[in-house]
């Protein structure tokens, strides 16, 4: 049953054909085989996850009115707040960390009877696009145990990818849903920004974060999607205003007579070849299926990433001064004599991995005096452009798409002492987060030249986020019946388990 | 080619409360170069007259009738402490010696 999709299994729980502690259960199971190979997940709440699936099934025998996905499992990325449950965002600075409160997102998926199998490692503070930075050691892709799953969301991606979890929670500050929804052959949602409330979400860069779903297809991810956006009042920057109906654009798939806008920044030099022939086909579906193809030219997305990597680093220099060792978290040094200072400097010291010291220091040095101007201003008035370059773009178009990542999933250790050739991996995704809208990626099938998944991305604008369903529902269909399953049925058995 | 020194990361490791090793010092040198020469591509670009984006909403000062909610208990609140005495979290000494 583990090997359903979301929405089956929320039929069966539905029609009480099985239990949500069976369900809960034979996922547990699943990731006592198989995630000793994969490592996906940080810490297993089974206590809590069955007493969840307890509580749903008696909810259910009582007759209550339950949510679409209640009962269903979930993987969450352990950058989000649970209440009691350890919560360390990848960072050592933080193990062993319980926080005293449910995060937003933590709240809505309880309330909605989603049961939280338990947290998913990370690039530390969502630093990284391969896992690798999590400072308790890399996630392995199941499509190839040799790769990573991309990041900074890969213990999450590749949880729903190894069938750990029907669907997961990731978060997005510059493609870290979709880049390793890509790379591990499933789909991958950032919502608009203000969609989803950032409170209990540990802050990176507060103007890009953006929480959203994973699943293994376009609706299962929008069911998701559904329970967890909307207005909260303990984030000011959450949207006060009715959310797009994405389960409904989920369920009627159709791109007949829409414009589709193929960016000409977002293809050709640095694209595998493979990833640009799966591109390509996938807009030649499109079009078979009635929808017309446009080239769209955004010529300040060419700066998207050094604008990036100023604004990101610039935002997590001042938002990761909250650990300073005082009130929660690592303290090393306290020595009797030490200066407050001295202790806080050397817990940050032993606490933060090479990726947050570099960004760290990266944005101290863009917002000192004297280069202010020149890096962090510059690149905000880069980020007006890339919106500009995104308004006129979506006036010739309904939706925009280009592929999600350059390559396909690379080697454990390829890039880890690179990281410029690391950051470049973000360059289709940048954009999305630097201009606030919403952004998806699914499945395009795999590259010729290693099997390996690619990414297909649908980029709408902020608030239109039922645009990324229901196009992304009509390549699916299309894609599906071409391959004749879908294309994670596709991916390799793990050891431990039958697929 | 930009680059920072070991002497300039130093600096800023001090700003922003690192202590680093010396091997760190120079390792993060090294690299600042490669880094800096393509986030400086941002200077590239005729930038005049272009207004700053720091957010992607158009939001100012967001405000909520004064009215007490539920908070967190000061056994809920102290549950992280590194170290605590009294209720409250015990922290190394801020002033330096008398």
């Amino acid at each position: 049953m583990i090997y359903q999709n979301a929405a089956e299994m929320a039929k069966a729980l539905a029609s009480k054909e099985i239990s949500s502690v069976e369900l809960t259960q034979a996922h547990l199971d699943r990731i006592d085989s198989v995630d000793s190979d994969v490592k996906a997940f940080l810490h297993v709440d089974k206590e809590g996850a069955l007493a969840q699936a307890a509580a749903v099934d008696a909810d259910r025998a009582a007759g209550k009115n339950l949510s679409a996905i209640a009962g269903v499992p979930l993987a969450l990325k352990d950058v989000l707040a649970q209440r009691g449950v350890p919560t360390t965002a990848g960072s050592k600075i933080l193990q062993g960390w319980k926080p005293p409160y449910d995060s937003t997102v933590v709240s809505k998926l309880k309330d909605s009877g989603v049961v939280i199998l338990g947290k998913t490692n990370m690039d530390e503070f969502a630093m990284g696009s391969s896992t690798e930075n999590s400072g308790y050691g890399p996630t392995f892709n199941p499509w190839d145990l040799t790769r990573t799953p991309g990041g900074s969301s890969g213990g999450s991606a590749a949880a729903v990818s190894s069938f750990e979890a029907p669907l997961a929670i990731g978060s997005d500050t510059g493609g870290s849903i979709r880049q390793p929804a890509a790379l591990t052959g499933i789909v991958g949602v950032r919502p608009t920004y203000g969609a989803v409330s950032r409170y209990g979400l540990i802050a990176y860069s507060s103007s890009l974060d953006q929480a959203g779903p994973f699943g293994r297809t376009v609706l299962d991810t929008a069911l998701l999607h559904e329970v967890i956006a909307g207005h909260d009042v303990k984030d000011a920057t959450s949207i006060n205003a009715k959310m797009p109906d994405v389960v409904s654009a989920a369920k009627n798939g159709d791109v007949k007579g829409l414009k589709i806008g193929v960016i000409k920044q977002l293809q050709g030099e640095g694209y595998q070849a493979g990833v640009l022939s799966r591109f390509n086909e996938s807009l030649d579906t499109l079009a078979s299926l009635g929808a017309e193809i446009v080239e769209v030219d955004c010529p300040s997305f060419d700066y998207a990433l050094a604008a990036y990597y100023l604004i990101a680093p610039s935002e997590c220099s001042s938002n990761l001064a909250r650990f300073d060792a005082m009130r929660y978290g690592l303290r090393t040094g306290d020595s009797d004599g030490a200066s407050a200072e001295a202790v806080m400097a050397a817990t940050r010291d032993a606490g933060f991995g090479r990726e947050v010291k570099r960004r760290i220091i990266l944005g101290t040095y863009a917002l000192s005096s004297g280069y202010y101007d020149a890096y962090y201003g510059s690149a905000q008035k880069i980020r007006t452009l890339i919106i500009q370059d995104y308004a006129k773009a979506f006036g010739l178009a309904d939706v925009l798409v280009s592929p999600t990542a350059p390559t396909t999933a690379y080697k454990i250790g390829e890039k880890v002492d690179d990281p410029m050739a690391m950051y470049l991996g973000d360059v289709a995704t940048i954009p999305v987060n630097l201009a606030g809208i919403c952004g998806m990626s699914l499945p395009a099938g795999l590259a010729d030249e290693d099997n390996l998944p690619v990414g297909f991305q649908i980029m709408a604008p902020a608030m239109q986020d039922q645009r990324l369903y229901q196009v992304g529902a009509a390549l699916e269909a299309a894609l599906t019946s071409k391959w004749g399953g879908a294309l994670i049925t596709k991916a390799p058995a793990l050891a431990g388990g039958a697929r | 080619m930009s680059s920072l020194s070991r002497d300039d990361v130093a600096k800023l490791a001090g700003l922003a409360r690192i202590e680093m090793t010396e091997a760190e010092l120079v390792e993060l040198a090294s690299q600042f170069g490669v880094i800096l020469d393509a986030v400086a591509r941002v200077q590239e670009v005729n930038l005049e007259g272009v207004k700053a984006t720091s957010h992607p909403q158009p939001i100012e000062n967001i405000t909520r009738p004064d009215v007490v909610l539920p908070s967190l208990s000061p056994a809920d609140a102290l549950s992280g402490a590194p170290a605590q005495e009294e209720q409250r979290f015990r922290v190394p000494q801020i002033l330096g010696e008398e």
